[in-house]
C-alpha cells in the first residue's frame, strides 16, 4: 500500500476514532487528559486492527442544520410516541397500517442509514426493506386509517429525507433533493427507455 | 428550595417516561401484528427510556452516573431501530402480517424483490450476489 493510499486512509477514519475516543471518556464519567489521551490510543488501535469501509464520502457537518434535525427529531419523537401510545390505548377495532414504497433521493450509504435509523423512530414508520440500487425504501406505516393518512405519511417519509440530507449531505447530495430525480448517473441508465 | 423544584421537575419526567413505557408494554399486548408491535416496541419505549433518564440526570446532577446516562439514550436511538428493522424485515417476508388491516399494501409480499434480480418469496435475499450482474 502507497504511503498516499494509508494517509487517505487515516482521514477517513478520523470522524471513527473521534466518535470512539467520545464514548470512552463518556463510560469513564470524567473529562481528563488522561482519559483523553488513553481514549486515543484504544481508538488508533481499534481502527487499524479493524479497519472499516470509509462512508463519510458524501456526508458534511452542518451545525446550524443539525441543530434543527435534532429539535424536529425530538418534536416528532414526542408526537409520534404519544400517537402510538394512544393507538395502543383507546378502545375499539384493532389499529390499522400500511405498507408503501418510497423512493428516496439521496445516494449515500450513511445518508440512507440515518434516515432508515430516524423513520424507525419516528414519524409512525418502519423500514421493513431498502434496496440500495434504486435507493427505495420498503416502510410499514401505523397508525393510519384511509388513503389520504397514507399519503401524508409518504410526504412524512421525504420530509425527514430532507432533513436528514441538509443536516448531513454534501452539497451534491442537497442538489440532489431539488433535482428532478435525484442523481443522474443511476437514474439516467435506468430511465433510458423512458425519456421525461 | 431550588432543589425541592428540581426534585419536581425529575419526578414528572420519571412518571412520564413510565407511562410512555406502559403504553409501549399496552401496545405490545393490544396491537395486531409483529410489526404493528414493534411499532409499540420503539416509539413509545425509546421515549420513555428518554424522559426516565432525564429525569434521572436531574436527580444525579453533578456524579458521573450522568455521562452514563447520556451514553446509553444515545446507545438506546442507534440500536433500537437496528433491531427492530432486523425483526420487522423477518417478519415481512415470512407473511406475519395481518393483510387484511392494511390499509394500503404497495408491491404486494413481493415487495421490493420486483425491483431486483432476485426471485420473491423465501429465496435468501441476503445471500451475497453478483453485483456486477444486476443494475
Amino acid at each position: 500500500m502507497s504511503p498516499d493510499a494509508l494517509v487517505g486512509r487515516g482521514t477517513r477514519q478520523l470522524p471513527v476514532i473521534a466518535w470512539l475516543v467520545l464514548i470512552w471518556v463518556l463510560l469513564w464519567g470524567s473529562f481528563s487528559w488522561a482519559n483523553v489521551l488513553s481514549g486515543l490510543v484504544a481508538a488508533v488501535v481499534v481502527t487499524v486492527a479493524f479497519p472499516l469501509p470509509g462512508v463519510t464520502e458524501h456526508a458534511r457537518f452542518r451545525p446550524l442544520a443539525v441543530l434543527s434535525f435534532l429539535g424536529f427529531f425530538l418534536r416528532d419523537l414526542a408526537v409520534s410516541s404519544v400517537q402510538v401510545a394512544w393507538a395502543a390505548a383507546r378502545p375499539g377495532p384493532p389499529v390499522r397500517s400500511a405498507v408503501i414504497v418510497v423512493e428516496l433521493r439521496t445516494d449515500s450509504d450513511l445518508l440512507l442509514t440515518l434516515i432508515a435509523e430516524t423513520l424507525s423512530l419516528v414519524p409512525g414508520s418502519m423500514v421493513l426493506d431498502i434496496d440500495r440500487m434504486h435507493r427505495t425504501m420498503l416502510v410499514h406505516v401505523l397508525p393510519v386509517t384511509d388513503e389520504a393518512d397514507v399519503e401524508r405519511q409518504r410526504a412524512d417519509v421525504l420530509v425527514v429525507e430532507e432533513r436528514v440530507v441538509r443536516a448531513f449531505g454534501s452539497s451534491r447530495e442537497i442538489a440532489a433533493l431539488d433535482g428532478p430525480d435525484g442523481p443522474p448517473a443511476e437514474a439516467a441508465a435506468d430511465d433510458a427507455g423512458r425519456n421525461r | 428550595m431550588v432543589r425541592e423544584i428540581l426534585d419536581v421537575v425529575a419526578i414528572g419526567f420519571l412518571l412520564l417516561g413510565s407511562v410512555m413505557a406502559l403504553a409501549a408494554g399496552v401496545g405490545l399486548v393490544r396491537f395486531p401484528d409483529v410489526i404493528s408491535r414493534l411499532h409499540a416496541g420503539t416509539k413509545p419505549q425509546v421515549a420513555g427510556v428518554l424522559l426516565i433518564m432525564v429525569g434521572g440526570a436531574i436527580r444525579l446532577a453533578g456524579t458521573p452516573v450522568v455521562w452514563m446516562l447520556l451514553l446509553g439514550g444515545l446507545l438506546q436511538m442507534l440500536t433500537v431501530p437496528v433491531s427492530a428493522h432486523m425483526i420487522s424485515r423477518i417478519a415481512y417476508r415470512r407473511r406475519h402480517v395481518r393483510e387484511d388491516l392494511l390499509v394500503v399494501h404497495e408491491a404486494g409480499f413481493a415487495g421490493l424483490a420486483d425491483l431486483q434480480d432476485d426471485p420473491p418469496g423465501d429465496q435468501p435475499a441476503d445471500a451475497p450476489r453478483d453485483q456486477g450482474d444486476s443494475g
